[in-house]
């Protein structure tokens, strides 16, 4: 093991803070209901720094290289961000303060609402979703809802691209929907005729909505899009855009005027604030005319208006038809005052830029890049591409091999194996926060991999070999299923 | 722009190698009617203007470095040693993505796998997940996994009405296209109530532990009557309280989930919180969200991975029981750290301290005129005080005095109108209880 576990660390009586001592009379503790186990680490507070220390000097950042990680927007978090989430007045706010103590806070969240609804022209936004699948779990169950207090039930079919991320088909399960797969014409856009023909054919009559990514997971605007929402809305299905790719439209295209009805947008992928190995994100949720009164809640309004004598008064408000709630208190907050401040940096002319130096970026890789891997679909990219890793005239290297490789070259790899439809697959997004130089770096070492794999395929099939570890075997993983260290079991 | 890199002549070279004249010629398949729309949004800012703006929009707020906070209700101002801040503003942590690629990963999967262990020796159970968004959520996910669980042919939940009313709704929100009924929480009914509800029919009951009037239940019988119809039970627990009370596991709990925030979380807001939840191994296969397991590399090196993969969205996708990708990672790294730095000694220390001092609080609270406390059952730190006159009312003369006082159990709790849910951690001092005592007297 690289760094031991931190039960590995420390001795029986060792403790890694300094409590003060109890300042108020005692009061005797009840026996019968105390518990004698306690099975948690004792280290001293230099042995836990180190330990952590360690573990973080493991993993790969975006603060330590290039991170082209498709549909997951791995753009540069500014560190301003952090500091004002740690500032008092954010960082030690209670979530139940009265409104009149929250003032700060609340037009915060009123100001983010808005310009989120802004730069996607949508009527209102809730911030509540704790993430871009919380996002989607929303808009269907709006969507649903919708239909249903329109005395159309029976509508329960959501389609659903077969380029998706996995989330849309499982949110629209979740939802107690059911999907409806669409395949892709060759072109990578959604198939219209297959799209008319599940409108008014067997589905007649049961076209809830559709949810669509744009750009798609294959990084490409789709040319007849226009097309695609008249379709389902003259189906009676309302249009679900996710917005995982917004990074692509910015001050580009506005999907409320395209016709979308609801949408999800990734605080924590267009808006910057830190992935954290994992999460938190923020998915709020903007939607038009038909939708707006079913968002999630709750939601900030002026509830009382601004007069002579004092300001506006910010506080929450329910959604007259809201789905409800969807977590404890109002979303996560420090996710949005990070995404406030970056929009306030850029402002009206810089998220335009944004989107347009990170649609340059994807697209000089991929003209780069088309030399020496096949890259299927001949047209400019959005803010991604996708590539095929294996190649005609070498036998067994497959996309897993060439990013493992790339580890080696000191670069994250990009996303495997998705999307679905294209065969081992890459999909590559730099971001706008990339320079040139690394760009080319990474051209450089793409291209040299594809040198390896014909020249010592091994090398590949072998890789990474200057990772902390090689390979994992996942399959012992599964079958072993150690999910907890055996010291934390002891006596519980 | 100071996130933008790029010079002019760059652009220039690059569009070159594209073999476009302008930005604007990559976005021709946007329908050209609607591209380029203007953004009415105010002007960019400087790095120095924006930090002036979020410092005055953080002033314009009533936080807990200016008032003393006996506010709790799923939310608690807790001690954070300042290790854990340092150890997540490491950009090795926070600017990493999802560990997908393990070999340059295993800081982030070895800190949850260790985050894990820690909930497991918390809770007294054997599995934990890598976190959910919250507590909340995490009640929610439960209760698709006690469906799961019971092959969806059980179709009814029943909640306690003491468990957090936010939560009990998010549970709703989740399950509203299901056809479950979820019963229990609509009157007062006690724990011996809820188990006269109990069938053939019934997937789950939960409970929370704490309660969320801050009172500890009697559950001596309660495991044995889910088990007995086949049900799950499923615990709601505040992690503080466990580093003095029984474990959920003991008590017979099948799945524990809660909110992870007191243990090194700052309030924020309400969020971004952890929402943790732990589970009998036997049922690990049928829970949402990432499992970090222990494994060995090609050199046979111990090393960690997300394992039991084939349950989540990208591979299921419609047949996956949650949606669930991003969690809370960031969060459960801070709980860890927290849990390390506390260590067993700590922990008891803090429980202690947080006992001693709401009891403290609550025997002077019900000596004063027109006030008295319910001590009909254990608490530990949290506790409802009656009160003369309306809480809100309360509240506001308190404010004044520096004081956020209790929540107001009856905006959510019709028949505990003028009773007030006070919470006393380790952060509040002798003075500061001694100070809110005496405005109380007052006020009778």
């Amino acid at each position: 093991m690289l760094e031991p576990i931190i039960y590995d660390l420390g001795a029986p009586g060792r403790i890694g803070v300094n409590l003060p001592e109890c300042d108020v009379p005692e009061t005797e503790l009840p026996a019968e209901l105390l518990r004698d186990d306690l099975a948690l680490p004792e280290v001293s507070e230099v042995q836990a720094v180190r330990h952590f220390v360690k573990l973080s000097q493991l993993n790969y950042s975006i603060d330590k290289g290039f991170y082209p990680l498709g549909s997951c927007t791995m753009k540069y978090n500014p560190k301003v961000n952090e500091d004002a989430a740690r500032l008092p007045g954010f960082a030690q706010l209670h979530p139940l303060t009265e409104a009149a103590g929250a003032q700060g806070a609340l037009y915060l969240m009123y100001e983010l609402q808005k310009r989120l609804g802004e730069i996607s022209g949508f009527d209102a936004v809730s911030l509540t979703p704790a993430a871009g699948a919380q996002g989607e779990f929303a808009g269907i169950l709006m969507i649903r809802k919708y239909h249903l207090d329109n005395q159309d039930g029976r509508r329960d079919i959501i389609l659903v691209p077969n380029s998706a991320h996995g989330t849309n088909p499982a949110t629209v399960t979740m939802a107690g929907m059911r999907v409806h797969e669409l395949p892709a014409n060759e072109d990578g856009n959604v198939d219209l005729s297959a799209l008319k023909a599940a409108c008014e054919g067997e589905l007649r009559g049961r076209v809830a909505g559709m949810m669509m990514t744009v750009p798609s997971t294959l990084g490409l605007f789709e040319a007849t899009i226009l097309d695609v929402i008249e379709t389902v809305h003259d189906a009676g299905g309302l249009m679900y855009m996710d917005g995982a790719n917004m990074n692509a439209m910015m001050a580009v295209v506005k999907p409320g005027e395209l016709g979308f009805d609801v949408m999800h947008y990734n605080l924590h992928k267009t808006f910057s604030t830190p992935h954290g190995g994992g999460g938190p994100g923020s998915g709020a949720v903007g939607a038009g005319e038909k939708l707006k009164a079913y968002l999630p809640g709750p939601i900030v309004d002026q509830v009382e208006d601004e007069d002579e004598t004092s300001a506006a008064l910010y506080g929450f408000v329910m959604p007259p038809k809201s789905i409800g709630r969807l977590k404890a208190f109002h979303g996560n907050f420090g996710m949005h005052l990070r995404a406030y401040a970056y929009i306030r940096v850029y402002g009206d002319s810089g998220l335009g830029d944004v989107t347009r130096y990170a649609v340059l970026n994807a697209n000089y890789l991929r003209a780069k890049l088309m030399n020496s891997y096949k890259v299927p679909y001949p047209r400019y990219c959005g803010h991604e591409f996708v590539l095929e890793g294996h190649f005609e005239d070498v036998e067994d290297i497959h996309a897993l091999d060439i990013s493992k490789r790339l580890m080696d070259y000191g670069f994250h790899p990009p996303t495997n194996y998705f999307p679905l439809i294209v065969p081992e697959a890459m999909l590559i997004e730099p971001t706008e926060t990339e320079v040139k130089e690394e760009l080319d770096a990474f051209v450089e070492a793409m291209e040299k991999i594809a040198d390896e794999a014909r020249s010592q395929p091994d090398l590949l099939r072998s890789a990474p070999h200057t990772a902390p570890v090689r390979r994992l075997d996942e399959v012992r993983a599964v079958k072993e299923l150690i999910l907890c260290c055996a010291q934390a079991r002891r006596g519980s | 722009m100071s996130y933008i890199p790029h010079t002019d002549a760059e652009v220039r070279q690059m569009l070159g190698e594209i073999g476009v004249d302008s930005i604007e010629a990559l976005f021709e398949a946007v329908p050209e009617s609607h591209r380029f729309p203007r953004l009415d949004l105010p002007p960019p800012m400087s790095e120095m203007e924006v930090a002036a703006e979020m410092l005055a929009l953080s002033e314009a707020n009533d936080h807990a470095q200016d008032y003393a906070i006996f506010r709790g209700a799923g939310a608690y101002h807790h001690f954070i040693p300042a290790v854990v801040n340092h150890i997540l503003l490491r950009g090795e942590f926070y600017t990493a993505y999802t560990p997908y690629q393990p070999e340059i990963s295993q800081g982030t999967l070895q800190a949850a796998f260790e985050y894990q262990s820690m909930m497991c020796a918390l809770t007294g159970m054997d599995a934990a997940n890598a976190s959910h968004y919250d507590g909340a959520t995490s009640l929610a996910e439960a209760v698709t996994a006690a469906l799961e669980v019971t092959r969806h042919k059980r179709k009814k939940i029943i909640l306690s009405h003491a468990i957090h009313p936010q939560y009990r709704e998010v549970v709703r929100t989740y399950h509203q296209g299901r056809s479950i009924r979820i019963v229990g929480d609509r009157g007062r009914g006690e724990i011996i109530d809820l188990m006269e509800m109990l069938d053939e029919n019934t997937a789950m009951l939960a409970v929370q532990y704490p309660n969320f009037f801050g009172q500890i239940d009697d559950f001596a019988t309660l495991a044995n009557a889910v088990h007995e119809v086949g049900a799950l039970l499923v615990f709601v627990v505040n992690p503080m309280a466990l580093s003095l009370f029984q474990s959920p596991g003991k008590l017979g709990a099948d799945i524990v989930v809660g909110e992870g925030q007191p243990m090194g979380i700052p309030l924020g807001y309400g969020g971004p919180y952890l929402g943790f939840f732990a589970i009998k191994q036997e049922h690990v296969r049928k829970i949402a969200g990432r499992i970090i397991g222990e494994t060995v590399d090609a050199d046979g090196q111990t090393a960690f991975v997300m394992t039991l993969r084939p349950r989540e969205q990208d591979i299921r996708r419609e047949r996956a029981t949650s949606n669930i990708c991003t969690n809370q990672g960031l969060m459960a790294l801070s709980a860890s750290v927290y849990m390390a730095l506390m260590g067993k000694n700590g922990l008891r220390q803090v429980g202690r301290l947080n006992y001693h001092k709401a009891h403290y609080a609550a025997k002077r609270i019900h000596q004063l005129n027109g006030f008295s406390v319910d001590m009909s059952k254990t608490f530990f730190n949290e506790f409802v005080v009656a009160c003369p006159l309306p809480v809100a009312k309360i509240n506001e003369m308190l404010l004044e005095q520096g004081i956020l006082g209790g929540y107001d159990l009856g905006q959510r709790y019709f028949h505990l109108q003028n009773r007030m849910l006070l919470c006393v951690t380790e952060t509040n001092s002798k003075e500061e209880i001694d100070q809110l005592v005496e405005i109380l007297g007052g006020l009778s």
